[in-house]
């Protein structure tokens, strides 16, 4: 059975001029970590809080953990953690005693769930009496995913826990996601708007203007993609990207890190064509090769504009 | 990219404190480069940064932009520089048009004047008919190119831009940069900070703190072969995990 269960769900505000959420619908299995992958404006906060039972749907219904968003809210919020994107602990509350008080709150006490945390707590626990507030921005952000836990939670939705963090730091931070799904099988709801963090899901949204573009598991949205994709390289760069565009038989260029990405209409125009027609435009060092498509690239064919 | 250098620190340095957060960095910035300004989190990029924006007081060491002292001639820095982060980009209720006209009045460019150049740039940006539209009501990703128009409205020597793509769409982040290469192109600097590491290739050259110090600077390529990385990304982890402070 699943464990979250989202049917049609539409959300407007602004007396409907706005359209968060334009009827979307998944269901997520116990010990999945399914990702939300979207810009800003995509609708993944407002799904966020009609599931944690902070906002009402307009139309269609969501369950979480066996209860209904709506009758059952009480029940649901008994039973997940949820850290939102914007830091929302006590700033004016010690590590220790936010942590204390989130244990209270739910009827339990640190010492009982500290199985659960204590990876990600050892590592704030020297600043323990450290007002939440002064914490530097990783830090807070152990603390917060700490306080989600602590009372055991069946399912944990984190809002963007990664936005405006660097690779490194992120890296890690999905190292603890992946060990509380091994070692709990606890079931992860994350949403985020980098893409390159879609393949630490077990299955993906890609989500834009309150409608998912595809929702399967990131190896089969690549596998998905239609075309064959071109990592193109020459002494200049930049130029390239413009000459690109201007080729006949090109169907898509754009910057991609290293190389420039690009689709090529084979019938029309062949690798060696393009070589010579990109030599004649005075580029040197060419190099044309195949690459697998990454979930930006899926993203960006299936991204409407 | 010319020769000239304009922006040059040397051993600038911000202590809050017993804690050196920018610890005696020196570089130069050439005239049109696009510049990317890189580290971990907590490893002093915006206190470095708001030093050179005029902002902050260095502790110790200097620097000048765009040809002024940042500790002694604060305000001629500020009022040639432009500035952008994606928190803050534009006034949400005025009108895209109105936004022009309040930033040019700001750095004291005229009604009429400020008015051509509105028109001359929303044209360029194919955006004309969106003239007397709510900032609120656009699109992020057009708030966002809209911003930067903006912090280079007054033609500024350099634009500081702090995390410019974060949240927007793969499309749009790639039309921002097209936005940069213009700009450089017309000979603004562009001094910028990121955690999309396919944005690090895209400048001319990057710096990458760690600790509060610059443990690296050079070509996204010379970087890669001093590192032996195949990408920006491998070159920043090698760097980044030596970092000993706490974030």
């Amino acid at each position: 059975m699943s464990i979250v269960s989202v049917k049609e769900i539409r959300k407007s505000y602004n007396k409907g001029r706005t359209q968060a959420l334009k009827g979307v619908s998944f269901e997520v299995e116990p010990g999945e970590i399914f990702g939300l992958i979207g810009p800003d404006g995509a609708g993944k906060t407002t799904l966020f809080r009609i599931l944690t039972t902070l906002i009402l749907a307009d139309t269609g219904s969501a369950s979480v953990d066996g209860y209904d968003v709506v009758k059952e809210y009480k029940d649901i919020r008994r039973h997940i953690g949820y850290m939102p994107g914007r830091f929302a602990l006590y700033q004016d509350m010690t590590v220790e005693e936010n942590l204390s008080f989130f244990a209270t709150v739910f009827n339990t006490t640190i010492e009982e769930n500290y199985h659960l945390i204590e990876d990600i707590y050892e590592q704030i626990e020297p600043f323990k009496k450290r007002r939440a507030g002064k914490l530097s921005g990783g830090m807070k952000q152990k603390l917060a995913l700490s306080c989600a836990l602590i009372h055991a939670p069946h399912v944990l939705f984190l809002d963007e826990p990664t936005t405006g963090v660097d690779p490194v730091s992120r890296k890690e931070f999905w190292g603890m996601l992946q060990k509380l799904k091994r070692d709990y099988n606890l079931c992860i709801v994350v949403s985020t708007p980098y893409m390159d963090e879609a393949i630490q899901c077990d299955r993906i949204a890609l989500m834009q203007e309150g409608t998912f573009l595809s929702i399967d598991t990131p190896q089969n949205i690549i596998a998905d993609y239609s075309e064959t994709l071109w990592a193109v390289k020459s002494d200049k760069m930049h130029r390239l990207l413009t000459d690109l565009r201007l080729t006949p038989g090109v169907k898509s260029a754009f910057a991609f890190g290293e190389t420039h990405h690009a689709t090529i209409d084979t019938r029309q125009l062949s690798i060696d064509g393009l070589t010579a027609i990109l030599q004649e435009s005075g580029h040197k060092s060419i190099d044309i090769s195949i690459v697998e498509p990454s979930i930006e690239d899926c993203f960006m064919n299936l991204q409407k504009l | 990219m010319t020769d000239k250098i304009v922006i040059k620190a040397e051993g600038l340095t911000k202590q809050f404190g017993k804690f050196i957060a920018t610890n005696h960095i020196s570089f130069e910035v050439h005239e049109g480069e696009i510049f990317g300004f890189l580290g971990a989190n907590g490893a002093g990029k915006t206190t470095a940064m708001r030093m050179l924006c005029g902002l902050s007081h260095p502790s110790d060491g200097r620097a000048s932009v765009a040809g002024y002292d940042i500790a002694t001639q604060a305000e001629e820095v500020k009022r040639h520089i432009g500035y952008m982060s994606q928190k803050f980009s534009l006034y949400d209720d005025l009108t895209v048009e109105e936004n022009f006209t309040l930033f040019g009045g700001i750095y004291g460019i005229s009604r009429q004047k400020a008015k051509e150049k509105t028109t001359s740039l929303l044209t360029e940006l194919g955006f004309e008919s969106e003239r007397k539209t709510m900032v609120r009501s656009l699109p992020l990703g057009w708030k966002q190119k809209l911003a930067f128009s903006l912090a280079i409205f007054h033609n500024p020597h350099i634009v500081f831009l702090d995390e410019p793509t974060g949240g927007v769409d793969p499309v749009t982040r790639r039309q921002f940069w097209e936005l940069i290469y213009r700009a450089a192109d017309r000979g603004i600097t562009v001094f910028v900070t990121t955690h999309y590491m396919d944005e690090a290739e895209y400048c001319d050259r990057v710096s990458i703190m760690v600790d509060g110090k610059i443990e690296a600077l050079d070509t996204p390529a010379n970087l890669k072969r001093q590192f032996g990385g195949a990408s920006m990304y491998d070159v920043f982890y090698a760097l980044a995990r030596t970092a000993k402070r706490v974030d």
